[in-house]
């Protein structure tokens, strides 16, 4: 009985799921590499980063079994995000709007 | 004698589980806040320094970067196998993939050794210009991640090989492969920051 | 509860076991809880006594009793060892180790092993610091580049310490947060929760993610002076004000670590003599989550006169009154408690209504300190002291004698004398305030910290301020030994001395080895005062 409740309450991922993700993992870091010779600007740097975060979204769902988590996980694994950005984000706000910058 | 027991093993081993799983997700959330810090830096200089950026990052070797790239995100892939193998019982398998995670891990670690090296040749260190500062001290930071991760997993091979876990009880596999997840996590950012658009 | 009394006569209490290494090696949060204590309560006396030495300096205009450098070495002692050693582990660390299992009702945190390793890891920070203090460095406890980054002090090692310190910081918060999630009796529902469990929770959440920051931070510094990366040295394209953005990014979160717990305490103690249900409670409970998203938001209101850009400065002054609301409402909360109850002024009491007294003097200074064109000119000067001392004496050692006293009982099984402790609490509040709100006064009148000497026209505040230094110093010690005391020669205290409703008097005092002799069902919250007689346990 508690062995039955146990298998279900953890999800357990299929080899082909991970195979699945893994092949995207590889083309997509084809693609970002394959961007890299080309030139688009600051797009590059975007590029990247769209790449990198969908790359990275993937190895957190399935990988690390996000998308099967409840909602406590989600929130501890998400706000993590929301206060980095924070650092970044005001951190350049205030470097970047400074009277005398420090330089550049 | 009571105590000796601990109160571990009272615990229910689901909420054992989920409180474990729970811990190791709160870890992954200060790594990410401890890289944060070299990330905001990235962020700042990048903007001041654009063309120290552009010049200095064709001084890495983008060809063994995305060599690692591939070996890391293929030993994540290893791992997770491992984690779904060990949840199915199957502990040759779950051992045999995790030893391959760290032979993975290895082969990071000795690409790594030539690119340093390779930097050290060019006189090229962490006090060159801010942005080598960047990518030694988060490459380097990486690095050791790497090194404590193959470290647990080394130990967690070894207790699988030996029969420790199982369908009923894969909790440190799980967590292993977690940490090894946020390792390759954190260089899937770092490899273009560095090495692509630098 | 009855059957709880007959219980008493053959429990095994978790203090019974004797030997070192029943101590050293053990896992019961609750002795965990009495090693911090034991810890942060020396550094207090130790970091209390540098205090001591630089007000004596300080007697005179002169730099007569110690060198000007030896004053600077003395006062990044006391800063340090006072924030990273005393009062950031502090509460939570001691108070919440031994509370949050009892409260929550569950046999010991999620994982013990851990808990200990905390204590350890602390330990071994500790040891890191003992050996910087060798060749003292003379930076004050911020660290601030680029002096850090070029005294010839030895600054790689007390920062080492502090990194070595912040991974227990943030293995105590995993625990605590896993714990609080996964650890509840039955029945104990999150409205059900005491509220120094929500406080607890909050300060968990900064712990965890704040400390980090500080963590890469101190590296980077470290990094600084033995590898020459240039983050923050200008010469090579860096910014020292970038330091001060990550340092602060942690350390005002800090400040909140240090303030949580205590507010948490406050809520525990009010109510049970106030003999009312506390109110708000749901108010209180969230503006402790309020205290803690608000403190990441806020970090450069220690920078205003560092050279940030004015567009950042003034975001940051409106944010930093926002951290006056979810603060005011508990300070509300507390008093609309009092209004109308039966209230006894037990010395823990007394400290909670101290705490409220100061603490709200020292949150008001703050917000004056937010508005940007005050900042600007009582910025480094003794208004700065005053007001970090009000919130830190004034409320987080306040906090931490009420807990002291309130809990005492409970955790070692003994009572102390009341009216001694009453004394205590007088010279304490009055000497504390003596030594403190001259230095109001002394800030608006340009005087700036941090120097070991100053012109005459100040020396009839500050020798105040010193004399006001030893009747607080004479209150902490008369308190001590109290404690002490009562340790050896105090009267065996009964199960619940204050008919407290909280699951923690529910057990023996002190507690039995494994808390309950049954996880209870809990069927009701802890503060139903004065509604019903027992709750159920």
């Amino acid at each position: 009985m508690s062995e039955h409740t146990h298998s279900e309450a953890r999800h357990i991922t299929g080899y082909k799921t991970y195979f699945i993700v893994w092949v995207l993992l590889m083309i997509l870091t084809a693609t970002t590499v394959y961007v890299s010779y080309l030139d688009f600007g600051t797009l590059n740097i975007v590029i990247a980063m769209v790449v990198a975060s969908i790359k990275a979204v993937a190895v957190a769902l399935f990988f690390m079994h996000l998308k099967f988590e409840d909602s406590i996980t989600w929130l501890f694994a998400l706000f993590p995000l929301v206060l980095l950005f924070l650092l970044i984000g005001m951190t350049i706000l205030d470097t970047f709007t400074r009277f005398f910058p420090i330089a550049g | 004698m009571e105590e000796s027991h601990g109160h571990i093993h009272h615990m229910d081993p689901e909420v054992e589980y989920s409180s474990s799983k729970l811990g190791m997700w709160l870890f992954l959330g200060t790594e990410i806040m401890l890289f944060g810090g070299l990330f905001a830096a990235y962020a700042i200089f990048r903007a001041k320094y654009p063309e120290m950026f552009l010049e200095s990052h064709q001084e890495l070797n983008r060809e063994m970067g995305a060599i690692n790239t591939c070996i890391l995100i293929f030993s994540s892939l290893t791992m997770a196998i491992a984690v779904t193998a060990i949840q199915k019982g199957k502990r040759k398998m779950a051992g045999l993939f995790i030893l391959v995670t760290i032979i993975c891990g290895l082969g990071f670690g000795v690409v790594k050794y030539f690119e340093y090296s390779a930097k050290f040749a060019h006189h090229i260190y962490p006090d060159t210009n801010i942005f080598f500062s960047l990518y030694f001290m988060m490459t380097g930071l990486h690095m050791i991640h790497v090194f404590i991760g193959l470290v647990v997993l080394g130990v967690i091979m070894v207790l699988t090989f030996k029969g420790k876990f199982n369908e009923k009880y894969s909790t440190p596999v799980e967590m292993g492969g977690l940490y090894w997840h946020l390792v390759d996590l954190i260089w899937i950012y770092l490899f273009p920051l560095l090495y692509l658009v630098g | 509860m009855a059957n709880h009394t007959i219980a008493t006569n053959v429990y095994v209490s978790f203090l019974d076991k004797k030997g070192f290494l029943s101590w050293f090696l053990t896992t019961d949060h609750k002795r965990i809880g009495i090693l911090y204590l034991i810890s942060i309560s020396l550094f207090f006396l130790i970091a209390g006594t540098i205090a001591l030495l630089m007000r004596f300096e300080l007697l005179t205009p002169a730099s007569d009793f110690v060198s000007p450098h030896t004053y600077n070495v003395l006062f990044t002692l006391h800063g340090s060892l006072m924030v990273f050693f005393f009062i950031v582990p502090g509460l939570a660390a001691s108070f919440g180790n031994f509370l949050i299992p009892l409260m929550i009702g569950a046999p010991d945190v999620s994982f013990p092993k851990l808990n200990l390793a905390s204590y350890w890891i602390y330990l071994l920070g500790t040891i890191i610091m003992l050996f910087a203090l060798l060749q003292p460095a003379d930076t004050g406890w911020t660290f601030y580049t680029p002096y850090s980054a070029n005294t010839d002090a030895d600054v790689i090692l007390i920062t080492l310490g502090v990194f070595v310190l912040g991974f227990s910081s943030i293995l105590t918060g995993l625990n605590f947060i896993v714990t609080i999630h996964k650890m509840r009796a039955p029945g104990m529902t999150w409205h059900r929760l005491p509220l120094f469990i929500w406080a607890s929770y909050a300060t968990a959440i900064l712990q965890l993610l704040a400390t980090p920051v500080v963590g890469i931070t101190l590296l980077l510094l470290i990094a600084e002076r033995s590898l020459g990366v240039g983050f923050f040295d200008p010469a090579k394209g860096g910014d020292p004000v970038l330091f001060q953005n990550f340092f602060w990014f942690y350390s005002h979160p800090a400040v909140y670590i240090m303030i949580i717990p205590a507010m948490g305490v406050i809520s525990e103690i009010i109510p049970v003599f106030s003999r009312k249900p506390i109110f708000g409670y749901k108010a209180i409970a969230y503006s402790s989550l309020g205290i803690a998203f608000i403190s990441f938001l806020v970090w450069a209101h220690h920078m205003f006169t560092s050279g940030i850009s004015e567009v950042a400065a003034t975001i940051f002054s409106f944010l930093t009154f926002l951290v006056a609301i979810p603060t005011a409402i508990k300070v509300f909360n507390w008093i609309a408690t009092l209004y109308k109850g039966s209230i006894e002024l037990h010395s823990a009491m007394l400290y909670a209504l101290g705490f409220i007294f100061l603490f709200t003097i020292g949150g008001l200074t703050g917000v004056f300190l937010g508005a940007l064109a005050a900042d600007i000119h009582l910025h480094d000067t003794y208004f700065i002291v005053a007001h970090m001392h009000y919130v830190m004496i004034g409320g987080t050692v306040m906090g931490f004698f009420g807990a002291l006293h309130f809990w005492y009982p409970k955790w070692f099984g003994k009572m102390f004398n009341e009216s001694v402790a009453k004394l205590a609490w007088f010279l304490i509040f009055v000497g504390f305030n003596v030594t403190f709100f001259p230095q109001f006064f002394l800030g608006v009148q340009g005087m700036p910290r941090r120097y070991a000497t100053y012109p005459e026209e100040f020396q009839s505040l500050m020798s105040l301020s010193t004399y006001g230094s030893w009747i607080l110093g004479l209150g902490i010690l008369i308190m001590t030994v109290n404690l002490l005391k009562g340790l050896f020669s105090g009267e065996k205290a009964p199960q619940n001395p204050y008919g407290s409703l909280s699951l923690e008097w529910q057990v023996p005092s002190p507690p039995p080895l494994e808390n309950f002799e049954e996880i209870p069902h809990v069927t009701d919250w802890s503060y139903g005062y004065g509604k019903k007689k027992e709750v159920d346990a």
